[in-house]
């Protein structure tokens, strides 16, 4: 396939979308670069696919500018804006074949039959179901059914792609393996990808950044490294993975590191503007990054340190659940990888815990 | 032995059920339709004895061609007019949220009415003095009153107004099942509205069109009384030059005009069902 050029780039200023006075969208900015895999990430009700559905030119924004490539398209209608769409429920037309149905924009932009049927070939191929030119949608299953709205999203060479939940009917191999494909795909047309979903896993698995939203706002945006080890929110922290959170009081800074008083343990925070002493905040660690320190766990980055009570252990194959309950009776989760070989804690057992600092932010 | 007694008895109990509930309507049908109808295509064969000569006459019979041809035309007419009337507003019904109410209710309004009623309506607006008339010529179009009732425009003007229903019904129901994204995937795919229309909503209510035009066909083709009230003295429909021989009290001629509207609005019913598309009308219609 031809190389398609850079993808566009997607400016969101202010956005604000209203129904009888109740924002869905509540002024979203977010700069979306050319040729990058965004995904807007967040909970049911979070605005997600309101904003998808403006840039797409669906929905009319209430307030505030959507620009593609530097030029306003509010107001512009959807078909005139040349972005490839793939809807949650494939919206493939049924009374036509996967042929008539990749060759649709093809045919609004006018292509001769010849020029279109070999770029469908191409589209088929590309999404590796060559020779089901032929059939109806009905006759594919429903992984064979997203291919094809796919491959008509792609087949006219938008310089854009909106996705909304693509995978989000279909089962967990199919949908791991299309999240494998449609990341290859991204690589190889160098367009730029909008997704929404609202699976954290896969917005971390295929994202190059994730804006994550909830109540109609941004609340995070960045790269899935940086929403998952420095939340800047106790939303982010809880939404993103797994998280506990301790309630802390500040006793002072060093450099960029918080110390704060916490479950009678004096524990250091990456934070990153400047709290003043006496301040309660809120701290949090992910569990896999605690570890059982049996008085002599040693690391040459600096650690926090806590004396916690075993309250409930569970196996789960590949690692061990721990609830622990901290002094002042804060509860937390530690998760270990397992092995035959590492004692396997009871319940009541009273023991110390470790973790860096690095790991601990405060949001 | 193998199966226990109440088991067995309430399967066989449980596969009488639907034939029981649909009993009393089947008995009542076969009494009062199925018997009558049979007894009116036996008389049609006696002149006064055994007989095909109504039948091998009617290619010769210059009054029957002129009525059958002109009952098919005025069902054509009336069929193209409610279609074209009805498709805009089935359209309407769906796509309005607010509005929809409304317009479902001046539709089926005129329905709960009788169709005797309606047609003295009709020929109360259409009389040589009647509102169009007058209304024209107040506004200056008409010198004098034009003839408007009695002609065939009269009776295919009426039929479309009671028809109407029949076709916006099914379309609309049509127009419903159509997924609303399909719409949005056409138009962010680069169709216009228009184009969205006609490649993507059009043909996904064929069904619908199919379905209302048959039906409107159907009853267009049996229609009585409208035509007998508003329509022209020489523009005779097969069901008037019946009742006309009942009249005459020529009971065997009358029974052959009826089988022969029968057997069209069968022959049309099951040609429809064959045809690819438009077969599977009423199944898709009833989804």
């Amino acid at each position: 396939m031809t190389s398609l050029g850079r993808g566009a780039s997607v400016a969101l200023t202010d956005l604000e979308k209203s129904y009888d006075r109740v924002a869905a969208v509540a002024g979203v900015s977010l700069d979306i670069r050319s040729g990058e895999f965004l995904t807007l990430l967040g909970p049911s009700g979070s605005g997600k696919t309101t904003t998808l559905m403006m840039i797409a030119g669906f929905e009319t924004p209430t307030a505030g500018d959507i620009a593609i490539d530097g030029t306003s398209v509010v107001g512009m209608p959807p078909y005139r804006r040349n972005i490839g769409m793939v809807f949650q429920n494939y919206a493939l037309f049924p009374h036509l074949t996967v042929e008539e149905n990749i060759g649709f924009p093809l045919k609004q932009r006018g292509m001769p039959k010849p020029e279109r049927a070999k770029l469908v070939g191409e589209a088929l191929e590309l999404v590796h179901l060559p020779g089901y030119g032929g059939r109806y949608p009905r006759q594919l299953s429903g992984g064979q059914q997203q291919r094809v709205a796919l491959a008509r999203a792609i087949v006219f060479k938008p310089r854009l792609l909106l996705m909304d939940e693509p995978l989000g009917a279909l089962d967990k191999q199919l949908r791991e393996n299309l999240q494998l494909e449609m990341r290859r795909l991204h690589a190889d047309l160098g367009i730029t990808f909008i997704y929404v979903t609202h699976d954290q896993e896969e917005a971390l698995t295929m994202s190059d950044r994730i804006a994550v939203m909830n109540d109609g706002l941004v609340a995070q945006v960045g790269s899935p490294e940086d929403l998952y080890d420095r939340p800047s929110s106790r939303f982010v922290a809880a939404f993103i993975g797994e998280s506990n959170f301790l309630p802390a009081t500040v006793r002072g800074m060093e450099d960029d590191v918080v110390v704060a008083e916490c479950e009678g343990a004096i524990v250091r925070a990456i934070c990153p503007g400047r709290p003043a002493s006496g301040d309660r905040v809120l701290l949090t660690t992910r569990p896999e990054r605690l570890r059982f320190t049996d008085g002599a766990w040693s690391s040459s980055a600096p650690q926090n340190r806590m004396n916690v009570t075993v309250t409930e252990a569970v196996f789960a194959g590949e690692r061990c659940r721990y609830m622990l309950q901290a002094a002042d009776g804060t509860a937390m989760v530690l998760k270990e990888p397992s092995s035959a070989a590492i004692r396997r804690r009871a319940v009541g057992e009273r023991t110390e815990i470790a973790w860096s600092v690095a790991d601990t932010i405060l949001v | 032995m193998a199966v226990s007694r109440p088991f067995a008895a309430s399967f066989a109990w449980q596969r009488t059920v639907p034939y029981l509930l649909a009993a009393p309507l089947l008995i009542f049908m076969l009494v009062f339709y199925a018997l009558p109808v049979l007894s009116m295509l036996m008389r049609s064969f006696f002149n006064p004895g055994l007989t095909l000569s109504n039948y091998t006459s009617l290619p010769d019979d210059v009054v029957f061609i002129k009525v059958f041809w002109n009952t098919l035309y005025t069902s054509i007419i009336v069929t193209l007019g409610t279609l074209l009337l009805g498709y805009p507003v089935a359209l309407a019904l769906v796509r309005t949220r607010r509005l929809a109410p409304l317009i479902l209710i001046v539709i089926m309004l005129p329905f709960w009415t009788s169709v005797l009623v309606r047609s003295y309506a009709w020929m109360v607006l259409m009389g040589r003095h009647g509102l169009i008339n007058e209304a024209m010529m107040a506004a200056g179009f008409l010198d004098r009153p034009m003839r408007l009732l009695n002609t065939p425009l009269a009776t295919q003007i009426a039929m479309v107004h009671i028809l109407l229903p029949y076709m916006i019904l099914p379309i609309a129901n049509a127009l419903r099942q159509i997924d609303p994204s399909l719409a949005r995937a056409a138009s962010g795919l680069g169709a216009t509205p228009l184009g969205t229309f006609r490649q993507v909503i059009l043909p996904l209510s064929m069904p619908g069109v199919a379905a209302g035009t048959l039906l409107v066909f159907v009853l267009a083709l049996g229609f009585y009384i409208t035509p007998a009230m508003v329509g022209g003295p020489r523009e005779i429909t097969l069901s008037m030059l019946i009742a006309q021989q009942v009249d005459q009290l020529n009971w065997s001629y009358a029974a052959c005009l009826s089988a022969v509207l029968l057997a069209t609005a069968l022959v049309i019913i099951g040609a429809a069902q064959r045809l690819p598309g438009i077969g599977n009308a009423f199944k898709m219609s009833a989804r």
